[in-house]
């Protein structure tokens, strides 16, 4: 029988993949990786791409798309933390500044909202005065 | 005594209003399952992400500390991060949860903390945040039944930008725990620094290749792992919405069961009060005659 390693394979939303493999390759940040039983301890980052596994006893490889993410091998265990997301500085600082614009647009349509309650109040105010005065007016009569 | 047709008109609106909350209860009956899987689908990558990041932070490879995990001395600014709900009708879940960070605050302001940035995720604790004029630097809404990391990526790093760039001393998390159906609680735990007792001791340490090098690496790591905690916080949050709505809606419908029952009787009472009535005019009639 061949040797085999445990692979997990876990996004942040779900477990992807979880078995003994004769043989993983993916894509490393510098380049093509292949990782067979007893490689030695292991970290890096993975690019976008396929993610290959040839699980024990299977005759195909079974392909899995990940969009980035980080490799970890211990003796015996390869981890694979895939992102669900295409993760880049520029695409993450884009969220970030979006998110930011997001609640700024808020906080001044809040402002604009509060500017609105407020004219309001003061409105139904003059109102009550008015009715008031009308009142006082008919009693006088 | 009302009469028989207002009653009536009245048994119909909160029969209607019980069939609302009835197909609600159902809805969030079925939502709720699927909220429950998809947070237990999230464990296996913050067990995994968690011991790495133990293993990592144990590891002497280098001398290179990550601001994540250095503690600052004194805590002066705040950053606050609260998790709820976009929509209401989930009973007591949001208050609860605001509650906490409103005390949370307060203990922060009487210790001496001098600013506070809150990054609202859900509708109504960015509401709750603009009452209470704290700062909030960013936030998102409408995450729908299924929350996505994407969505969360840009807020939190607003946060994480914040504390590495030495603005913020400390970072929260405000959110419903799920503990079962019945009893979700509120949380308030500490994101930032990433504190020992959070990441455990590893179970046993290598010395690890690095590619391209273990800076990169540990910052990736990290990054990734207070994500994945917000992550995990924002589906328990999800699924005790689910939860506490379904309770809420069952409460909602068992009362107006009630209310049905109470003013059928009520009805009744009145129909045969009017019967009695009018026999007995109609036989004080005809003795008359």
């Amino acid at each position: 029988m061949a040797m085999t390693v445990h692979v997990d394979i876990v996004s942040a939303e779900e477990q992807i993949f979880s078995g003994l493999a004769e043989f993983v390759a993916l894509p490393g940040e510098a380049g093509e990786l292949g990782i067979l039983p007893g490689h030695m301890p292991l970290m890096t980052r993975i690019k976008p791409g396929a993610v290959r596994v040839r699980a024990q006893n299977a005759t195909e490889e079974e392909l899995i798309f990940v969009a980035g993410g980080l490799l970890e091998v211990q003796p015996g265990l390869v981890t694979v933390l895939a992102d669900t997301a295409i993760r880049g500085k520029d695409l993450d600082e884009a969220k970030a500044l979006e998110a930011k614009r997001k609640a700024e647009e808020t906080m001044a349509n809040q402002t604009a909202r509060l500017d609105y309650a407020k004219a309001q109040a003061e409105l139904m105010e003059a109102v009550a005065q008015l009715a008031a005065i009308q009142r006082l007016r008919k009693r006088g009569h | 005594m009302a009469s028989g047709k207002e009653i009536r008109t009245k048994i119909k609106s909160v029969q209607n209003t019980r069939k609302i909350t009835k197909a609600m209860e159902m809805v969030a009956a079925s939502k709720m399952r699927k909220a429950q899987d998809r947070m237990r689908s999230a464990r296996p990558f913050a067990e995994k992400i968690r011991r790495l990041a133990a293993n990592l932070s144990q590891a002497n490879v280098t001398d290179y500390k990550h601001p994540f995990l250095v503690r600052k001395d004194q805590v002066k600014r705040v950053g606050l991060i609260l998790v709820t709900t976009d929509k209401g009708l989930c009973g007591g879940l949001n208050t609860n949860v605001q509650r906490i960070a409103l005390n949370a605050m307060k203990d922060w302001e009487s210790s001496g903390v001098t600013e506070i940035r809150a990054c609202a995720i859900g509708n109504k604790g960015l509401g709750f945040m603009q009452r209470m004029g704290v700062k909030v630097v960013s936030n998102v809404t409408q995450l729908g039944d299924t929350p996505h990391l994407e969505k969360l990526i840009g807020p939190v790093k607003v946060m994480l930008d914040a504390f590495q760039n030495d603005e913020l001393d400390a970072v929260y998390v405000a959110y419903t725990r799920f503990i079962n159906t019945m009893k979700q609680e509120p949380v308030l735990e500490q994101l930032l620094p990433l504190t020992g007792e959070q990441l455990g001791t590893p179970e046993s340490s290598w010395d690890y290749l690095y590619e391209p090098d273990p800076q990169v690496v540990i910052d990736e790591l990290l990054v990734r792992y207070v994500e994945a905690l917000v992550y995990q916080a924002v589906a328990e949050n999800m699924a005790s919405e689910q939860s506490a709505r379904m309770v809420a809606m069952k409460a909602a419908s068992d009362n107006a069961k009630n209310v049905i029952g109470e003013l059928q009787l009520v009805y009744n009472k009145t129909r045969q009060a009017a019967i009695t009535k009018e026999l007995s005019e109609i036989v004080g009639g005809a003795a008359a005659v």
